[in-house]
């Protein structure tokens, strides 16, 4: 019985939503029970937005995450409001190039990416959000990196196919980053 | 089996209302039901279907009733909000006796509140809502899989017993996305010889009305309705019960509420407190057999809502006041903690309550 629960959190426009989506199909594909609940309400571009993904190998209990596995922020005020909800043990994935904030804790996993940059240099300013999902595929076991080109394929609507090779040169990137 | 889908609660009430039959919808967009719309706006016009966004809540639930009058499978859908405007229609539909399918994506009230997800409406749509003695048939999804589910139940039983029948939802189970298969849908069709479908000058004429200005004859309508009502409690109370065999505390909760309380009982579990859940399904007709079993077993209820104390009513009135029951709630929006329902569940483990 494994259960993971994800919280991804920063500013609208940066694809937290989309980042929690590529999870949630990932687990599908994996036929793991999912739930995926976004944050909603007048957030827009420059709002708060964040977004819970349980995976599990059992139904889901309540979507709604407390305490996280994994954190993934990508602003200061998200990474301050939940640093303290992860679980002992739990993993905390900060974007280094818009955090410069360190995470005090010592019982908690902590993996600063510079996904902002990184992005920026691979070409692909608008996917810091995915290179942060290359770096989280990376270092859990359970989610592995296999299957994020099938997922990404399904994820990404035909009419859009373009976009596909551009997420997995992102997810790429930040599972490549040596810290 | 099926493919499973990833689908966001309310694209799931849309899809599962195409496949029930449904070809006309009628709304006003609200936050956190637009989905269901903007679903709708999308494959109504590819099907054969009409969308049709109205001026306002009260003409979208008129449209229902005219649809409804004409035989069609038809639904609106809004949240709290419009829905206390669509309660004019709703009472007009009951009266008339035709079946309709409602949506209500719940948000926290009352006036016009907030748009993060409550309960608070329960009262609203199990007693009434319009004016006038009625009732509908209220489903109350806690998964995007029953979102689906119900939605092809609520459109069967509208029909079988020409009534409304309503989702009460809310918004996490609206916002939220599960994986979905339709493989199990069981569409049932019903002749419907009442319907205005035009004469063709071969019978006497239809009439759909809900005006009766004899009393005499207005209260035999209602003593009709109410026999009508009578065998819905008979026969269709859904619920579900988890860990109930040997539960000395019995928590009640229904839709996102019963997620959070499953969570609770699984943790109270593992300290050894002997804890189960009733989830009721269906709101009404309200499954009451099941509580009154579980008062002779259990030593009290705990009553889990979001809101300020709705469905504790009922729970009394099923178990007759045998048991204590408390509440554990949030409102306005907010939701509690499986950590605050396990708490609630120890105090009346403890007989504080």
């Amino acid at each position: 019985m494994k259960t993971t629960q994800i919280l991804i959190a920063g500013f609208g426009g940066q694809g937290i939503l989309f980042a929690g989506k590529f999870l949630a199909y990932k687990g599908l594909l994996e036929d793991l029970q999912v739930s995926w609940l976004p944050s909603y309400g007048p957030e827009m571009r420059g709002g708060t937005a964040n977004c819970n993904v349980i995976l599990s190998d059992d139904p889901v209990g309540s979507p709604i995450i407390t305490d996280p596995d994994v954190l993934i922020v990508m602003n200061l005020p998200s990474l301050q409001k939940y640093v303290d909800t992860v679980v002992p043990g739990g993993q905390i994935y900060v974007d280094s190039t818009l955090i410069q904030e360190k995470v005090r804790r010592t019982d908690v996993e902590v993996y600063y990416i510079p996904a902002s940059q990184m992005a920026n240099d691979a070409g692909v300013p608008t996917l810091a959000n995915m290179v942060m999902m290359g770096c989280v595929l990376k270092n859990n076991p359970e989610l592995s990196f296999d299957g994020a080109a099938e997922t990404m394929a399904k994820l990404v609507p035909p009419k859009k196919a373009n976009l596909v090779e551009l997420n997995m040169k992102a997810l790429e990137a930040g599972r490549d980053y040596e810290g | 089996m099926a493919e499973r889908v990833l689908m966001k609660g309310n694209e799931a009430i849309a899809e599962a209302a195409i496949r029930a039959g449904c070809r006309h919808y009628f709304g006003y967009p609200i936050t956190p039901q637009t989905e269901v719309a903007a679903y709708m706006a999308k494959k109504m016009p590819k099907i054969g279907g009409v969308f049709l966004q109205a001026e306002s809540e009260i003409a979208s639930i008129n449209m229902v009733y005219g649809a409804a009058a004409a035989g069609m499978r038809v639904m609106t859908s809004s949240s709290s909000p419009g829905i206390s405007l669509k309660g004019e229609g709703l009472s007009y539909i009951a009266g008339s006796d035709v079946p309709a399918f409602v949506v209500n994506v719940q948000r926290g009230g009352p006036g016009l509140g907030g748009i993060q997800p409550s309960q608070s409406d329960y009262f609203q749509a199990t007693k009434g809502g319009g004016h006038g003695d009625y009732h509908m048939i209220v489903l109350a999804p806690a998964s995007v899989q029953e979102m689906a589910s119900l939605t092809i139940k609520g459109f069967n039983l509208a029909d079988k017993y020409l009534m409304t029948a309503m989702i009460l939802a809310d918004g996490t189970i609206g916002q939220m996305m599960e994986p979905i298969s339709f493989e199990d849908a069981e569409i049932e069709t019903y002749d419907k010889p009442w319907a205005l479908t035009g004469t063709k000058m071969r019978r006497p004429h239809n009439i759909v009305n809900s005006l009766y200005l004899k009393p005499d004859e207005l209260e035999q309508k209602n003593f009709e309705r109410y026999k009508k009502y009578a065998v819905v409690e008979e026969n269709e109370p859904m619920w579900e019960e988890y860990r109930m065999e040997d539960a000395e505390i019995c928590v009640v909760a229904f839709g996102i509420a019963s997620r959070v309380a499953k969570n609770a009982v699984v943790a109270a579990r593992a300290e050894g407190v002997k804890v189960g859940l009733i989830r009721p399904i269906t709101l009404w007709p309200f499954p009451k057999k099941p509580l009154r079993a579980a008062a002779d077993q259990v030593k009290a209820f705990v009553s889990v809502e979001l809101n300020m104390g709705q469905m504790i009513d009922d729970v009394r009135l099923a178990i007759e006041c045998k048991k204590p029951v408390s509440l554990c709630n949030r409102a306005g929006g907010m939701i509690p903690s499986p950590d605050q329902v396990l708490s609630a569940i120890r105090e009346a483990q403890k007989g504080e309550n």
